[in-house]
């Protein structure tokens, strides 16, 4: 395994998240019962012809716009020819030498902890073009069903650069784009229902050596578990068939959770001739810098330029700007919390993020989006935190007693159930005369050099003052009686 | 009645006197006496058709007719018509009922009022010159039974010659509503690329094809153009342009009108009587203040080479639908699929059109693309480029329609390559997108010869001004087969 090199290129098909298909007004909702969303276009019907969905040119942009790419001022719908009953024209409209997004790349974070590092994938293009309906198997009697819902839904296939060295690498590019896609909005992300799939092309070549090695191609692979399993599977594979003296053959193959291994689909000797060429029923797709301008206005700012910002104007950490940048929903709930307690509260506001909440929402098995702490409630917890109104156990007292609806706020739950800390010195110091008297022997191991005398001392006088004394205070007092 | 003019027969509905279905019924009537024999028609259903013509008369009644309401036609069968049987002239949509109307339809229908007589036979999926690649049989040319009307709108250009309807639609993708109107003595024109939606229009060739009306005369095309165009959303080659009359231009005097003259059709190749009969037609022009220049097409010699590459590469994949899996025929009896998909197609398509489909497969073919489809491209961009050169000298350029009269019945149904050669004058325009006409200007051996008028982009009501007062000065385009009276 050492002496060989892993090189892997994903192509994503990315279903678009318009209200309408590609070519034609029929909707593109999941889960309709078969057939009922497919209009004459979609049928193929004898006469019928294409016309493009600008929404979608719209998410293609967006997209080529957040990956640093060039939008096409010039593309070209092409028709990939071949027959298959859930494809109804007996053609699928794409794109083949002018794409509408060429370039572009994507910063990803592979691993974490001390083995974190930061990669670039470069992309080489993205193109739109309409999806397929669903051949049905099951129920039929020996006989197939065809459902064209699925039909002239918009795509957008994403094709990598061959820049990744191993399935870690490869799952860490496929969770930052499939972030990237929620992200600005075009895709829903739904794995389960197909809408964002990989095809991942694998090979394997003696290190140092500059030729890649031939490659096969794992189609459609839909979680990013699978996506690893099936590379490690196939590269393991691939590094065995050529040690025992055997060629690898370029091919497609399926990737069978169940067994976990890869089998051939077809070799390159039985590949389809898609005899591509422009179709006439389409003119050239025009992108002006109008068009280019009005998307760039209607962007949100960008995990990358997120991050950059958590990391120079908010003081955090690489690793920790990452996290917070996962998904939009995590950035917003964290800006919402600093904007209620202040930039100078970033750092622990990422912390309760990072840490309580998502500890609490996992137990919970819930998504940010379902919390029942708001953003601005944490935020004013966090404020309390900050000016020594509670102690950060305390904190996590009144994050529970919010998570279960005890108050509206966090000030109203420190007050109600009188959580507040004890910051009057005078009480603090009656409270440790009072501990110092009762603990004579603490006090003398103490004094014999005993350091953990000490803590036991704390913990009496914290326990005194149930928990709310400033543990600061607590402290000092104590160091400056036992000294004297 | 059968002999008038659309405008005729607007005023006679209009002052009632005559009916939309007395008007209908007359022509049904006609087509049900005359075209066992002629076979213009695959598909008559009277009860549609009045059922239309009762709308008509409604409206006339109501004062809220167009000027053509009432008005009966015959639709050439690649138009796809909501509860029509649609079969493009083809066994593979023998019992195909379209659900939905083309754009060109529903306009004739809901917008215009007008009524349609029946389908019209054509060349399966409109492959073919002389109208006898149709599954449903030849049709015969009315002047001369023993010969071909012409195609692909054949069973149109018969319907109208014979009188089975005053006027009728027609496709054009390398000439196919000009030679036919050439070969029946009709008056037919194809409009730039872009006027007449394709939406609902079976494609042969997407970048090719156009509709258009082929009728008695160029008022009659007029008219009848008038219904067909505007811009269609459901087209993405269809033109937003401001609506023209087309008849607006009609009456122009052709005063200093500069006619172009291709010295490229006016070489070998072409019958002589018809060559005789455009002379003359050209002498009558220039009595009419016209001046003749000559201009060169350079590039004319390669349009059918060009055009044999691009028209069945497209139809390679537009034919690709018809899979027998959706609709159409699937073959009775079949093994996988792929022998499904094989029966289906080698029995229900005919054998033009898998000539074509396997010549578009091949110059698609990985190797072959850029020697053959690449190429004939680069000769397309040539070819517009020669007609933009020759209209920096002229208005309008004439020729012959086609280079003989109607061929006998089964003469070029052997010889691919000579039934190719009979759209030799007509392609170039095609490939070009631009608009172009046929009208009578003779007679040679008793059969129609046809003057082909070849318009800038656009000049749509310039080329039927210059047929028209052609029209004014000769009756070539009233004379009627004897026989059919």
């Amino acid at each position: 395994m050492n002496q060989w090199e892993v090189v892997i290129g994903i192509e994503t098909h990315a279903q678009l998240a318009t209200v309408s298909k590609i070519f034609s007004g029929a909707s593109t909702a999941f889960g309709a019962e078969p057939n009922t969303q497919a209009c004459a276009v979609d049928l193929a019907l004898p006469g019928v012809l294409p016309v493009l969905n600008r929404k979608a040119v719209d998410c293609a942009i967006r997209f080529g716009l957040s990956i640093g790419a060039e939008v096409a001022t010039k593309s070209v719908f092409a028709r990939k020819n071949y027959f298959y009953p859930d494809l109804p024209k007996g053609y699928q409209i794409s794109q083949m030498d002018l794409p509408v997004v060429v370039g572009g790349s994507l910063t990803l974070q592979v691993g974490s902890g001390d083995k974190a590092y930061e990669k670039v994938v470069r992309l080489t293009r993205a193109h739109l073009e309409e999806d397929a309906g669903k051949s049905l198997h099951e129920d039929f009697h020996g006989k197939s069903g065809i459902d064209l819902n699925r039909a002239g839904t918009p795509l957008l296939e994403i094709v990598s650069e061959p820049d990744m060295r191993s399935s870690d690498e490869a799952v860490a590019y496929a969770k930052a784009l499939h972030g990237l896609v929620r992200w600005i909005g075009i895709c829903d992300g739904n794995m389960q229902e197909g809408s964002f799939r990989c095809d991942a092309n694998v090979s394997v070549r003696p290190k140092g050596q500059l030729e890649f090695g031939t490659r096969r191609e794992i189609k459609n692979l839909n979680s990013f578990r699978f996506l690893k399993e099936a590379i490690d599977y196939e590269v393991q594979w691939q590094i065995n068939e050529i040690e025992e003296g055997r060629k690898i053959q370029q091919a497609t193959v399926l990737f069978d959770p169940d067994t976990g291994e890869t089998r051939t689909m077809r070799t390159k000797e039985d590949a389809h001739d898609y005899r591509y060429f422009p179709d006439p029923d389409l003119l050239p797709l025009l992108i002006g810098a109008d068009w280019i301008e009005r998307i760039k206005d209607e962007l949100p700012e960008l995990p990358a330029q997120k991050r950059e910002r958590f990391t120079n104007v908010l003081g955090l950490s690489a690793y920790d700007a990452g996290t917070l940048t996962a998904s939009q929903e995590i950035a917003a709930y964290f800006e919402a919390m600093v904007a209620v307690a202040g930039q100078g509260n970033a750092k622990p506001c990422a912390n309760w993020v990072m840490v309580d909440l998502a500890a609490r929402l996992n137990k919970a098995g819930r998504e940010m989006a379902e919390s029942p702490v708001s953003a601005q409630q944490l935020g004013g917890l966090i404020l309390r935190i900050a000016d020594n109104t509670i102690s950060n156990n305390i904190a996590k007292k009144v994050f529970e007693a919010l998570w279960n609806g005890e108050g509206a706020t966090a000030d109203e739950i420190i007050d109600k159930q009188g959580l507040k800390q004890i910051t009057d010195s005078g009480a603090i110091e009656a409270l440790v005369d009072e501990v110092l008297a009762a603990n004579a022997a603490n006090v003398a191991e103490f004094k014999a050099g005993k350091e953990k005398a000490f803590n036991a001392l704390v913990g009496q006088v914290m326990k005194a003052a149930k928990g709310k004394a400033n543990p600061q205070q607590v402290n000092d007092l104590l160091k400056k009686k036992l000294a004297g | 009645m059968i002999h008038a003019s659309l405008k005729e027969l607007s005023q006679a509905l209009a002052a009632k006197k005559i009916s939309s279905v007395e008007l209908s019924t007359l022509f049904l009537d006609r087509i049900e006496r005359l075209n066992p024999d002629l076979n213009a028609f695959v598909t008559v259903d009277r009860e549609k058709s009045l059922a239309m013509a009762r709308a008509a008369d409604a409206r006339i009644a109501a004062g809220t007719a167009g000027p053509l309401t009432g008005i009966p036609v015959a639709q050439k069968d690649i138009f796809c018509a909501e509860g029509w049987t649609t079969t493009c002239g083809s066994k593979m949509l023998a019992n195909f009922v379209s659900p939905y109307d083309a754009t060109v339809i529903r306009k004739m229908h809901a917008e215009a009022g007008l009524v349609s007589l029946g389908k019209t036979n054509m060349d399966e999926f409109a492959m073919g010159s002389s109208n006898e690649t149709s599954y449903f049989g030849p049709v015969k040319n009315p002047w001369d039974r023993a010969r071909v009307p012409g195609g692909s709108s054949g069973g149109s250009a018969a319907a109208v010659a014979a009188r089975l309807a005053p006027a009728a639609t027609g496709t054009d993708t390398g000439g196919s509503i000009r030679q036919p109107a050439a070969l029946c003595n009709l008056t037919g024109l194809k409009p730039t690329y872009g006027v007449v939606s394709r939406y609902g229009m079976i494609a042969f060739a997407s970048s090719l094809d156009q509709g258009g009306p082929m009728a008695a005369s160029a008022e009659d095309c007029a008219l009848l153009l008038n219904t067909m165009v505007g811009f269609d959303e459901r087209d993405s080659t269809s033109l937003d342009r401001p609506a023209e009359d087309y008849a607006r231009d009609l009456d122009k005097p052709l005063n200093g009108l500069r006619i172009g003259l291709p010295k490229e059709f006016f070489g070998e190749g072409c019958d002589a009587e018809v060559m005789a009969a455009v002379r003359a037609a050209i002498a009558e022009y220039e009595k009419l203040g016209a001046t003749c220049v000559e201009v060169s097409l350079p590039n004319s010699h390669l349009s059918v080479p060009a055009y044999y590459v691009i028209a069945p590469a497209e139809a390679s994949s537009n034919l690709s639908r018809f899979d027998g899996v959706r609709y159409g025929y699937r073959a009775p009896e079949y093994g996988n699929l792929d022998d499904m998909y094989m029966k289906s197609r080698a029995q229900g398509f005919g054998a033009e059109v898998k000539r074509r489909i396997l010549i578009g497969t091949y110059v698609l073919s990985h190797g072959y693309y850029d020697a053959y489809y690449l190429q004939a491209q680069r000769i397309r961009r040539l070819i517009a480029n020669d007609f933009v050169e020759a209209f920096k000298q002229c208005d309008v350029i004439i020729g012959p329609t086609s280079p003989s009269t109607a061929f006998k019945l089964g003469e070029k149904a052997a010889d691919p390559v000579q039934m190719y050669l009979s759209d030799i004058y007509t392609i170039a325009v095609n490939l070009a997108g631009l608009p172009g006409m046929s009208i009578p200007c003779g007679f040679a051996g008793g059969l129609p010869v046809g003057l082909q008028l070849i318009g800038n982009y656009f000049a749509e009501n310039q080329l039927l001004n210059v047929a028209h007062r052609y029209q004014q000065a000769t009756d070539w385009h009233a004379r009627r087969p004897e026989a059919i009276a």
